[in-house]
């Protein structure tokens, strides 16, 4: 019983890392209709900046708020350079580009960091908490995720600019007709989704050790967090990612060696995608014709 | 009286082909104007084109401002208020987060004008909270004209806002939409399969055909025509 609650509380711990990335890719879908396959490679990258900061001895907290005060402004230009110009081309072509932006963030953090595997500092000590039940680390991840989807809950709930994010994304030409500038939303849109994104990274790199390879099973996990919760549902792709982090944990404990974990996350897809394909929380996209 | 909206000359465009072949057209401050048409004479084309939703060229003057060479959203922010074929309507948000959509870019408090829609359509205020893709068509249309008007505009266009609704539920929006103008000192551009109900309101009219205007004048006029009696009021 204590290890199988053991196994929960990092389930949790790594389940809140595959929430925020399912998070961001489902701020991204629900606004352009594309699903990011460049979002762990950008968090990569976010979290080689956190390290570059940390490393030339600025306060670990404030390399935090920095790194995601750039992955912000960097979300926002890619959405503007290279995302805009195919906003009106087929969805192939914008999700190839997303590919092709995944292999530049990988090759470009390969090229100048290098691809050996580097130790990243964690902002929590590692003791055991409750008995042993969880260790602080685990509960500073799970709390600093909290304590960032409440902020995003309140943001998008209560400001101005919030809502008109939601309608943006909801109903571009309806918006464009209220006087909202549909374009400057969608780059929010992708400046948040990058931000998130380099809080996963950063929350993930102390346990997974950073190397440019790094997000690419947890961008899977993400994924299947995601489709789990339902694509269209922010609310869903937390409690998606969640489960998807307890599941994996308990089966690699359990039931098969945990080198096989990642097999896990595939064959949720398949069975989401079979018996459910719109997720626990989605919606059903009805297009009239 | 003052043109609050003049076309000139206006074509547009959809891709290549011209579907407006120079129209012009001319709504009056504080007036209601009508266009009349059947199905693919131009009438949403030429609300598109006002605000920026086609390709256009000619001229498009609205109080000082060529909005042929503007952004759709520039345009709302001049006071161009526009509720599109099938209401615009945010259906996944509330029917209080769609009005402070409509308030986004307006100055002022948003919630004191809210409350004054709530007064002209008391329904909406029982609904506030609820979302607006579970109203039925009626508020959603109600709905989308307080949105409209929550912009604060001074040209309210709308597209055939009787779309779909039973006979009553028109009627009494129709009688909204006067008060509103009269109260609010609002220009309203309308266009509107029904035409009978549409000449009865408005003070001009406008006939599309197939991208051009073939008659035009005061809505009085047209509806005496005995030509369009024929065609459009069927007596």
């Amino acid at each position: 019983m204590h290890q199988l609650l053991q196994q929960i509380f990092s389930g949790l711990a790594a389940g809140a890392v595959y929430a925020s990335l399912a998070l961001a890719l489902v701020m991204i879908y629900r606004a352009t209709d594309l699903v990011n396959f460049a979002q762990g490679e950008m968090a990569m990258f976010s979290t080689y900046i956190a390290w570059t900061l940390v490393n030339a001895e600025l306060p670990f907290w404030a390399a935090f708020v920095i790194t995601l005060a750039v992955s912000f402004v960097g979300g926002m230009l890619i959405e503007r350079i290279v995302i805009r110009p195919v906003e009106n081309a087929p969805i192939l072509t914008a999700v190839v580009v997303t590919i092709g932006l995944l292999l530049i963030f990988n090759a470009t953090a390969g090229w100048i960091y290098s691809y050996t595997l580097q130790e990243f500092p964690s902002p929590f000590p590692d003791r055991p908490l409750f008995g042993a039940l969880m260790t602080t680390r685990d509960m500073g991840v799970i709390a600093v995720t909290l304590a960032m989807l409440v902020a995003l809950f309140c943001f998008f709930r209560f400001t101005a600019t919030g809502l008109a994010m939601r309608a943006a994304a909801q109903n571009p030409e309806s918006a464009r007709l209220s006087g909202i500038n549909v374009g400057r939303m969608l780059a929010l849109g992708w400046g948040f989704a990058a931000a998130i994104g380099a809080v996963a990274g950063i929350m993930v790199a102390p346990v997974l050790f950073l190397d440019p390879n790094m997000m690419s099973g947890v961008l899977l996990y993400a994924f299947t967090g995601a489709l789990l919760g339902g694509i269209t549902s922010p609310f869903g792709a937390v409690i998606g990612g969640l489960i998807v982090g307890v599941t994996e944990n308990l089966v690699g404990t359990y039931l098969i060696a945990s080198q096989l974990k990642l097999t896990v996350a595939l064959i949720l897809i398949i069975i989401v995608l079979v018996f459910r394909p719109n997720g626990l929380f989605g919606t059903a996209v009805v297009r009239r014709v | 009286m003052a043109a609050i909206l003049e076309l000139r000359a206006v074509k547009a465009f959809y891709g290549q082909s011209e579907v407006l072949h120079g129209i012009d057209v001319v709504v009056e401050e504080a007036g209601m104007t009508v266009l009349l048409g059947a199905n693919g004479a131009g009438k949403t084309t030429t609300l598109r084109a006002i605000c920026g939703m086609v390709r256009s060229e000619g001229e498009i003057l609205f109080s000082g401002h060529r909005l042929e060479r503007c952004s759709t959203q520039q345009i709302a922010g001049f006071g161009v208020a526009h509720v599109p074929e099938g209401r615009g309507t945010f259906i996944g948000l509330t029917v209080e987060e769609n009005l402070r959509i409509g308030g986004y870019t307006a100055s002022g408090p948003p919630n004191e004008k809210m409350q004054l829609m709530y007064g002209y359509f008391p329904i909406l205020a029982q609904r506030r909270r609820q979302q607006a893709g579970a109203l039925s068509g009626g508020e959603q249309q109600m709905l989308a004209i307080a949105r409209a008007l929550m912009m604060s505009p001074r040209l309210l266009v709308l597209d055939e806002p009787s779309f779909g609704l039973a006979p009553r539920v028109v009627e009494a929006i129709f009688a909204i939409i006067e008060r509103i103008r009269r109260e609010q000192q609002v220009s309203v551009l309308l266009v509107e399969q029904n035409a009978s109900l549409a000449l009865e309101m408005a003070d001009r009219a406008y006939l599309l055909e197939t991208g051009y205007v073939v008659s035009s004048g005061s809505a009085k006029m047209l509806a005496d025509d005995p030509q369009i009696r024929r065609s459009y009021l069927g007596y």
